[in-house]
């Protein structure tokens, strides 16, 4: 049952400001230069609301690119070891894209099936996810080729949609939502009407990702289907770590003489390591092996998996790319090619 | 270097957390092979611990990191577990730096296990090269341990060198029952003037010992090149796909389904394996 209501954008500054007094630190999108990042905020005049992508994703806020997950005191063979108390402070992630708020959904299967993940869900259950619709995307964006869209509601607690210069329309989705509404009060004023449909973007879908995964698996030894496009693979990994859904990681010890952490740190199927043994074995030697891993592991064994896609849409990967591969392109060709 | 956050109790214990664990015997078993013998420092942990054949965990030095070995003991004895490991990277050169009484992690058990419930009235044959005997041994014990429960057991186990066999009390052992066949093997060149077992590789063995697939159930494990020659020799002995066992050792981190290092298509190693049959291995992707 969505409540929808008008936020002034005179009142974001009250807004943050009764965030923060209910004891809520606020990331939004700071932009540097031509960079566009989220970063912990106060004041609404330092947050870019005009940007079409963030460089990295908003993933950081419940999976951070390291953290530590054990901490060591070292005594010679003594050893004391302490779980960190998890960096869980209340948040509100302010102005994110509904790609990016699609993506916890993924997030979270990998994170809770089976086995919970105490460091994900102790800052998960402490985020709020305010979302800002698109109204402008570029050549990259196809959200719409992957379920969603630039006013998809998916994964906000809130969802705002700017409606002409001054005002958002501000849906309440969740309790979450309704607990900042609560703090908000009088600021989000009663609904007047006003269409949201108008004001969204355009983003024309380039494939169907349901139908791509159903048929992937048919194309894994397909001759043509890989090996192309994988020649130009660097294999360096950007695309894992701009990418708001990668949640593979590495964990690692680092210490000194007294102390030592125990790391969880991100890491890609992408790079050429991932699965080496220490016997030298390597299950997926070829780059195009790993690249293949990481369009089936998306859109094919993800979705029959956890019930998810892999892929929110975002486009950070191929905006990331420094040799220009293009996973949109790519998942369309795929879509294309006869199995 | 961050400091040690202060001592709020978490309300759960986190899954990276491990066991706290006293080497209480190390094995020199062959050159940088030990056995750690490993028993619970919290007796509490003691009580709660229980595992089926089959499952692993992540072992780890604190400040040098987590390696990834299956428990080579059976579920049968109480009271500790075991492990078996080269010392090949950093955390199994420390792990191989600690000495009895020293105090190192151990998370788990984690995966599937071996149905040897399924197998009762059964024929057993296992077949293991090199370092891969380990996760065997604790199956072919949990079997000897029940061993009314069972017909026949065979065992072809083959190393590089005599030197390189691991567990040879107890291969010595399994010699002497009357109950076991055991046929040790070590390839051309590796044979020592006194070795009384055979030469030749692991395939080849089996194909001269010739083990009838009749009401027989096979677990193979060693290196992929004995793996990919043994498979050829069991299906010509008649050997149906879903009647051979194995288990894969992908490199894992997390054990638990998260990390995504271990993926085989869809499946997670460490959640719907180590233990697959070769039936389901036809299935997948050959990356493992």
């Amino acid at each position: 049952m969505t409540e929808q209501r008008i936020l002034s954008r005179q009142n974001l500054g009250p807004l943050f400001e009764r965030l923060a007094a209910d004891g809520r630190r606020i990331l939004a999108p700071v932009r540097h230069g031509d960079r566009v990042g989220f970063e912990r905020v106060t004041r609404p005049d330092e947050v870019a609301l005009d940007y079409v992508q963030t460089r990295t994703s908003a993933k950081s806020a419940v999976f951070p690119p390291y953290e530590p997950l054990l901490q060591f005191a070292l005594q010679g063979k003594d050893v004391q070891v302490a779980e960190p108390a998890p960096d869980a402070a209340p948040t509100v992630l302010f102005g994110v894209h509904p790609c990016d708020a699609a993506s916890f959904a993924t997030l979270e299967a990998v994170f809770t099936w089976d086995t919970p993940d105490l460091p994900f869900e102790s800052k998960r259950a402490n985020l709020t996810i305010i979302g800002l619709s698109c109204t402008q995307g570029d050549a990259y964006c196809f959200c719409t080729s992957v379920g969603g869209g630039p006013g998809d509601p998916r994964g906000s607690d809130i969802l705002l949609t700017p409606i002409g210069a001054t005002h958002f329309l501000a849906e309440i989705l969740t309790e979450r939502g309704q607990a900042v509404a609560r703090l908000a009060g009088e600021l989000l004023e009663p609904h007047r009407g006003n269409g949201k449909d108008a004001a969204l973007a355009q983003i024309p879908p380039r494939f169907d990702a349901r139908q791509l995964g159903a048929k992937l698996p048919a194309l894994f030894n397909h001759p043509a289907a890989w090996q192309e496009q994988a020649l130009r693979c660097l294999g360096c990994g950007a695309c894992a770590f701009v990418c708001p859904t990668c949640s593979c990681f590495d964990i690692t010890d680092e210490r000194d003489r007294y102390h030592g952490v125990r790391l969880r740190c991100w890491d890609s199927c992408g790079l050429a390591l991932f699965t080496l043994h220490a016997s030298g074995h390597n299950p997926r030697t070829k780059q195009s092996e790993r690249w293949r891993q990481r369009v089936m592991h998306k859109f094919a064994y993800q979705p029959e998996r956890l019930g998810v896609l892999g892929c929110v849409g975002c486009g950070r990967c191929s905006r990331a790319c420094p040799v220009d591969m293009n996973l949109a392109q790519h998942a369309q060709q795929l879509a294309e090619t006869a199995v | 270097m961050s400091t040690i956050a202060a001592p709020a109790a978490p309300a759960r214990r986190s899954l990276y957390t491990p066991y706290r664990m006293r080497i209480a015997k190390v094995t020199d078993e062959a050159p940088a092979v030990k056995t750690f013998r490993l028993e619970f420092v919290d007796p509490a942990d003691a009580a709660a611990f229980d595992f089926k054949a089959g499952q692993f965990g992540e072992y780890s030095v604190y400040g040098e990191g987590e390696s990834t070995f299956c428990i080579a003991s059976p579920p049968t004895r109480k009271g500790y577990i075991e492990c078996t490991f080269r010392q090949v990277g950093r955390v199994t050169s420390a792990l191989a730096d600690r000495d009895e009484g020293d105090i190192i992690g151990f998370r788990g058990p984690y995966g599937n296990i071996f149905p040897i419930e399924q197998w009762h009235g059964k024929n057993l044959l296992f077949i293991a090269g090199g370092i891969a005997l380990p996760p065997m041994r604790c199956v072919i014990w949990n079997c000897l341990d029940l061993r009314d429960r069972y017909k026949d057991v065979t065992i072809v186990y083959g190393a590089r060198t005599v030197a390189d066999l691991v567990y040879k009390h107890e291969l010595a052992e399994w010699d002497a029952r009357p109950d076991v066949n055991l046929y040790t093997t070590v390839d051309p060149g590796g044979q020592t003037p006194d070795w009384k077992g055979r030469v030749g590789f692991v395939p080849t063995v089996v194909e001269q010992v010739g083990p009838s697939a009749a009401d027989t159930i096979a677990i193979v494990c060693g290196p992929p090149i004995m793996i990919k020659l043994t498979l050829p020799v069991l299906t010509k002995l008649g050997f149906q796909p879903e009647n051979i066992f194995t288990t894969l050792e992908n490199r894992m981190k997390c054990g638990v389904g998260k990390c995504g290092r271990c993926n085989v298509g869809k499946l997670y190693v460490c959640k719907d394996g180590p233990v697959f049959t070769f039936a389901q291995l036809r299935d997948l992707p050959a990356e493992y």
